[in-house]
């Protein structure tokens, strides 16, 4: 409770709020408020409570210059800056893998990765795993086999499979059962959707 | 959300050395575990180091002499999947393989893992613990079902570490460098338990940086590995484990190290267990006596005394995986 007062007083601190400060000047428009006021990466000093701190994301292939606070996660920042919400919160805390995107090839969980740690990284989300209007391999998958029930996991479960099968092309069902053993489904949907992931490593190639 | 931080991200292990001696800084490496401490107020921070940038703490390279030089920002992952360690330092890449999930072994590092907080669920809480400068550790009248059954005084958390045990299994050592320069001490030596300081799980002091951890050479006849108990099949901390590494020769035990996870405040290492199978066949025998060992002086809480029969059933199933390997 406390700390949630703590964090509401901040978020609206002195004259323009930070939050009304990209809402109003949006996305879009930052980059360019930003230009000439930014160094290419985060550097090597500290900032000041209150400040953003600039940084440049790589998503799905599409660089954007932003500032974020220091404290923000990278699961904050692609769902309330880039409004990229296929990537969900469940747990914030490490513990379910719904907020799971690729970094660099890899699934990490966004909820437990600050914003400035992913600078200089690739990270592809669900909405990154589209061909244009169609959906990708993997997500044809899970739609095929009912990889799913209520749909919360599923965006995870999906990115999850996208890395595994990046690294193990033709993973047994013990590599699936490994790989896919960072996200839950409260649904308990796991039989199809371990059947979703061996119908994605055909539908891949 | 997280409290408010700064952050700064150094470009060499000097700064970051100097950074990281101011009061109120924290050191972030993965990340898996801090932010989680951050976030449940555990411990505070005004300004977070990252040590991402220093690219020479990453990596496994092998030196001159045959041994194994493992930078602290190594990831879990990248250890697990290894094929010199997978082939030579098996216990250290099972102990990397069972750690929490995909997710977190391929962002934690083996650093972080080293130097993580305990788990206990009072001081992960609302409570204000004998560990966090409280009064009291309220697992020993509380729900301590996990907590240690050896070690423990005043405070009963267990390490939570399922790569330490390896380690010192291992007979690894840790580069530290610090405000006062560098130092080297064997892994075993780097873990604090409560009887000597109830605030710290090991001897990091502000300023300090793991930088490295060292394994020496793998002698020929050579066999380790590490088993761990858990509830579910991920994500899950050890309830009890072992990481075992022996020497054969002629299917004698010239040498063996025993190291318990999950049982106590520190990686717990049985010199009794070691001895009990040194000079001898492991046969059914020899595992059960040493397996009896290891739990001589337990000395189980309220909860917990189901980790007693654990820890023999892991250590004796171990010892004979071993010799039948
Ligand atoms: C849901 C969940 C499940 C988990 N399950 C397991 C498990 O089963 N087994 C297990 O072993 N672990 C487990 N972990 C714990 C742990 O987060 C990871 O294993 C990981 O290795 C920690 O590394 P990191 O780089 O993310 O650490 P960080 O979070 O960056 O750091 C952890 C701590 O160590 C300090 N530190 C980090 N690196 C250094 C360094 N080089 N020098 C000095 N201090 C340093 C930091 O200041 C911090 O206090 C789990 C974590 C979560 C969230
Ligand atoms: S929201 Fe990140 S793991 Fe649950
Ligand atoms: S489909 Fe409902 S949580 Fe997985």
């Amino acid at each position: 409770m406390e700390k949630e007062k703590i964090d509401a007083a901040q978020e609206s601190s002195p004259g323009i709020t930070r939050r009304g400060f990209l809402q109003t000047v949006g996305i879009g428009t930052l980059e360019i408020a930003v230009v000439g006021a930014v160094a290419p990466a985060v550097q090597a000093e500290t900032r000041q409570r209150g400040n953003l701190v600039p940084l440049t994301l790589k998503v799905n292939g599409q660089r954007h210059e932003l500032h974020v606070e220091p404290r923000w996660t990278l699961l904050y920042v692609l769902r309330e800056k880039l409004e990229l919400t296929g990537t969900k919160p469940g747990c914030d805390r490490g513990e379910c893998g719904a907020c799971t995107v690729l970094i660099d090839d890899r699934p990490r969980y966004s909820c437990l990765t600050l914003a400035l740690e992913a600078d200089g990284h690739e990270i592809t989300t669900v909405e990154g795993l589209m061909h244009g209007e169609q959906l990708g391999p993997v997500q044809e998958a899970f739609v095929q086999e009912d990889g799913f029930q209520c749909g919360f996991c599923t965006p995870g479960q999906v990115v999850a499979a996208e890395g595994l099968l990046r690294h193990t092309a033709n993973p047994d069902i013990g590599e699936i059962r490994t790989g896919m053993s960072g996200n839950l489904c409260r649904c308990g949907a796991y039989g199809h959707i371990f059947k979703a992931v061996q119908r994605a490593a055909i539908l891949r190639k | 959300m997280i409290p408010w931080f700064t952050y700064s991200r150094p470009n060499s292990l000097k700064d970051a050395v100097k950074q990281l001696s101011v009061p109120g800084t924290r050191l972030h490496a993965g990340g898996t575990d801090l932010l989680g401490c951050l976030r449940d107020g555990v411990v505070a921070a005004d300004k977070l180091v990252s040590i991402s940038h220093l690219a020479e703490l990453r990596g496994i390279t092998r030196t001159g002499n045959g041994s194994v030089r493992i930078g602290a920002l190594t990831t879990l992952t990248e250890i697990a999947e290894h094929p010199y360690i997978m082939e030579h330092y098996a216990a250290l890449s099972e102990g990397a393989s069972s750690a929490a999930s995909p997710q977190l072994r391929n962002q934690g590092t083996i650093g972080g893992n080293i130097s993580q907080r305990p788990r206990c669920w009072y001081f992960r809480g609302d409570f204000h613990c004998l560990r966090k400068g409280g009064e009291a550790c309220y697992a020993v009248a509380g729900e301590n079902q996990f907590h240690c059954i050896v070690g423990g005084q005043s405070c009963f958390i267990v390490h939570p570490s399922d790569t330490a045990p390896a380690l010192i299994a291992l007979e690894a050592r840790v580069r530290i460098t610090g405000p006062q320069g560098t130092r080297t001490l064997p892994l075993e030596s780097f873990f604090v338990g409560p009887q000597k300081d109830f605030t710290r799980e090991n001897v990091l002091d502000a300023g300090d940086i793991l930088t490295e951890i060292l394994l020496p050479a793998p002698a020929a006849n050579h066999r380790s590995s590490y088993r761990k108990v858990r509830a579910r099949g991920a994500w899950d901390f050890a309830l009890a484990g072992v990481a075992l590494s022996v020497r054969f020769s002629n299917g004698i035990v010239q040498l063996a190290r025993i190291v318990l996870s999950g049982v106590a405040p520190v990686p717990w290492r049985v010199r009794e267990a070691e001895k009990i199978v040194t000079g001898k066949e492991i046969d059914d025998e020899t595992a059960s006596q040493a397996a009896a060992a290891c739990v001589k002086d337990a000395v189980p809480l309220a909860k917990n005394e189901y980790k007693l029969h654990l820890v023999r059933g892991v250590v004796e199933e171990a010892l004979l995986a071993m010799k039948q390997a």
